[in-house]
């Protein structure tokens, strides 16, 4: 496996590959893709907790429902996350708790902003049992 | 990745995408030589010849010289949609919808200021929500409030007393888009809209006081009353949080009625319903509503703005005279009337990353401008210049009455970043006359100049082909960004 996630190119808006050895732990390292673009994931401390339950028709929508939801958390409550657990996941329904903290602009050094997770040239697939998705994210 | 796409020369500054495959109809690039090599790099081509693939599509499938690769619809795409056969694609208007720029004059000469920019800038920082998660405290709206923004648009804002009937007179549409209904618009997306009015947001958003460096266009500055030397402000901005919800909200609802209407998709970004479902009047009403928002920020701001220059300025309301000249919209679908094979025909004209540019005479632009043509404004970089031009009837005919939006980005965030990397860029652009202040450090050094297409090569094709016309360049001062 390549590593948990890389960042592609593209012109106006940022993109990243992401990877894992089971479906849960591609949409683990597709959640810390999302956040590590927005700050160093490092400086994230596991604070408060919530709980999360997306479903879509397929597993790629499923993807950009997910990390839409936690965009949505980080833009309404500020919160920046990084320790996703996922509780369960089947028939492209997903539940899991996430930790993080409120951004504190003295500790948190936004990289950039993020609009919104698209479904441009968005993939989940699964070969040689490694799981990898492409996300492009709109800033 | 480099595109398989050919392009046929017609002339100078356009060039056509023949038919091929599941195309419905011919794809035409406004650009000249040197930006054809560029724009083949990437895939805006193959994007330009996939909405040509939509059904219902009018015309050709448009783009503009500062054309690059998007998602779904290429930045710079332009496409019209007939009102039977046609279809509607959030994905075509964007997730920031209505994003806009506006461009205030004032009677202040740029020599008599040069002393207060840094004040001004520190001030309107201060005073205007830059960057993510920045809010004014003292701007909360209830449930009820927010609904009226997003029913009335501007006028809300203005009927508050921050602005005037003149301002109203001066946006694209009077600063509201009918036809909205907040029953559309998510519980979600009101919640991210609640705290968002007048803040500004982040990444290529900005408030810039400037200076008329040039005029090539005597008549048409004089009907916009620019004049060289005198102070400008452009503000940049959407419909924020709000508008980016409803984006994704109805993606995820025209995803699966593109399967239930059977619209082949070349990519799940394009999905999109026909114009008459149920679906598709949903979407227009709630995109409304965020383009109602996008109008009530930029004239929050805008009073901000014209605060901001009595405080630092020491000057009276009735003294600083900062007019909006006009506000335009980037990203929106419309339903307007062309003329289409000598037939007057009703369309939904998408435009993402362009601007309307309605010809003189048109009844939708307002009476001053009626000789000269609707205001276009093209914001440049923060280092060199944006330019201010009208609308043409060369548009009406050809492109729905459209042109381009702004400079383009030449590179990539991440390569923007790297070109960036070890310089002080507030340094360099101080050295350059430009104040600048902005929330965060990642942002300025995706922003560099270097990262953009000099905006000039870009209006020059649009000026030559006549799609627009250039009226005056205008020269940034100070810039606060997101």
């Amino acid at each position: 496996m390549p590593g948990k996630y890389e960042y592609i190119e593209h012109t106006a808006d940022l993109g990243f590959r992401a990877y894992g050895t089971t479906c849960q732990e591609l949409f683990v390292n597709a959640a810390e893709a999302l956040f590590e673009a927005l700050v160093s994931v490092e400086t994230i401390r596991e604070k408060v907790q919530r709980t999360v339950a997306v479903t879509a028709a397929a597993p790629d929508e499923l993807m950009v429902s997910w990390l839409s939801e936690l965009l949505y958390l980080f833009d309404t409550e500020g919160l920046l996350l990084r320790g996703f657990e996922i509780k369960s996941m089947k028939n492209n329904r997903l539940e899991a708790t996430v930790r993080g903290e409120i951004m504190d602009p003295a500790r948190h050094e936004i990289k950039t902003g993020i609009k919104a997770v698209t479904y441009h040239q968005l993939y989940v697939r699964q070969g040689n049992g490694i799981w990898e998705s492409q996300v492009i994210l709109d800033l | 990745m480099a595109t398989d796409i050919k392009v046929e020369k017609l002339d100078d500054f356009r060039w056509l995408i023949p038919k091929t495959g599941k195309m419905r109809t011919e794809g035409l690039v406004y650009a000249d030589e040197a930006m054809v090599t560029e724009i083949t790099k990437d895939a805006s081509l193959e994007q330009v010849a996939n909405v040509a693939c939509l059904p219902g599509i009018v015309g050709r499938s448009m783009a503009m010289p500062d054309i690059h690769w998007g998602y779904g619809f290429p930045i710079g795409g332009v496409a019209a949609f007939g009102m039977e056969d046609g279809i509607i694609s959030p994905g075509g208007v964007g997730y920031d919808i209505n994003c806009g720029v506006r461009l205030l004059r004032s009677d202040l000469d740029a020599a008599d200021i040069k002393g207060d920019i840094r004040a001004l800038v520190n001030a309107l920082f201060a005073n205007i929500p830059s960057g993510v998660g920045s809010r004014r405290k003292d701007l909360k709206l209830s449930a009820k409030q927010l609904d009226d923004v997003l029913l009335k648009g501007a006028r809300w804002v203005v009927s508050r007393g921050y602005g005037t009937s003149e301002d109203l007179r001066h946006m694209e549409g009077e600063g509201c888009i009918s036809g909205g209904n907040p029953e559309y618009v998510s519980e979600r997306a009101h919640k991210r809209g609640k705290d968002q009015m007048g803040t500004l947001g982040s990444g290529n958003h900005f408030v810039e006081v400037g200076c008329v460096a040039e005029i090539y266009d005597e008549a048409a500055a004089t009907a916009l009353s620019l004049y060289k030397g005198q102070v400008t402000v452009l503000v940049h901005t959407g419909s924020r949080g709000l508008g980016h919800q409803v984006c994704d909200d109805y993606i995820k609802l025209l995803l699966s009625a593109s399967g239930k209407y059977k619209i082949d998709l070349p990519d799940k970004q394009l999905c999109c319903a026909p114009i008459t479902s149920k679906e598709s009047r949903q979407y227009l009403a709630a995109m409304a509503c965020a383009a109602n928002f996008a109008f009530c920020n930029r004239q929050m701001i805008t009073h901000w703005v014209r605060e901001t220059f009595q405080q630092v300025l020491k000057i009276g309301p009735k003294d600083l005279s900062l007019d909006l000249v006009y506000d335009v919209c980037h990203n929106m679908a419309k339903i307007e009337t062309h003329e289409v094979d000598g037939r007057e025909q009703k369309l939904c004209v998408h435009r993402k990353g362009a601007t309307r540019a309605f010809p003189p005479h048109s009844k939708l632009i307002p009476e001053d401008y009626q000789e000269i043509g609707q205001p276009v404004l093209i914001p440049g970089d923060m280092g060199r210049y944006s330019y201010v031009l009208v609308g043409t009837e060369t548009a009406m005919k050809e492109t729905f009455g459209s042109t381009c939006h702004g400079a383009g980005r030449r590179l990539s965030r991440h390569q923007a970043k790297k070109v960036a990397k070890g310089r002080a860029i507030i340094r360099e652009l101080e050295d350059r006359g430009i104040c600048v202040r902005t929330a965060g450090k990642g942002t300025l050094m995706e922003e560099i100049p270097e990262a953009y297409k000099d905006v000039t090569d870009v209006v020059n094709v649009v000026h030559n082909a006549g799609i627009g016309k250039k009226v005056a360049r205008l020269k940034p001062m100070g810039v606060i960004k997101g």
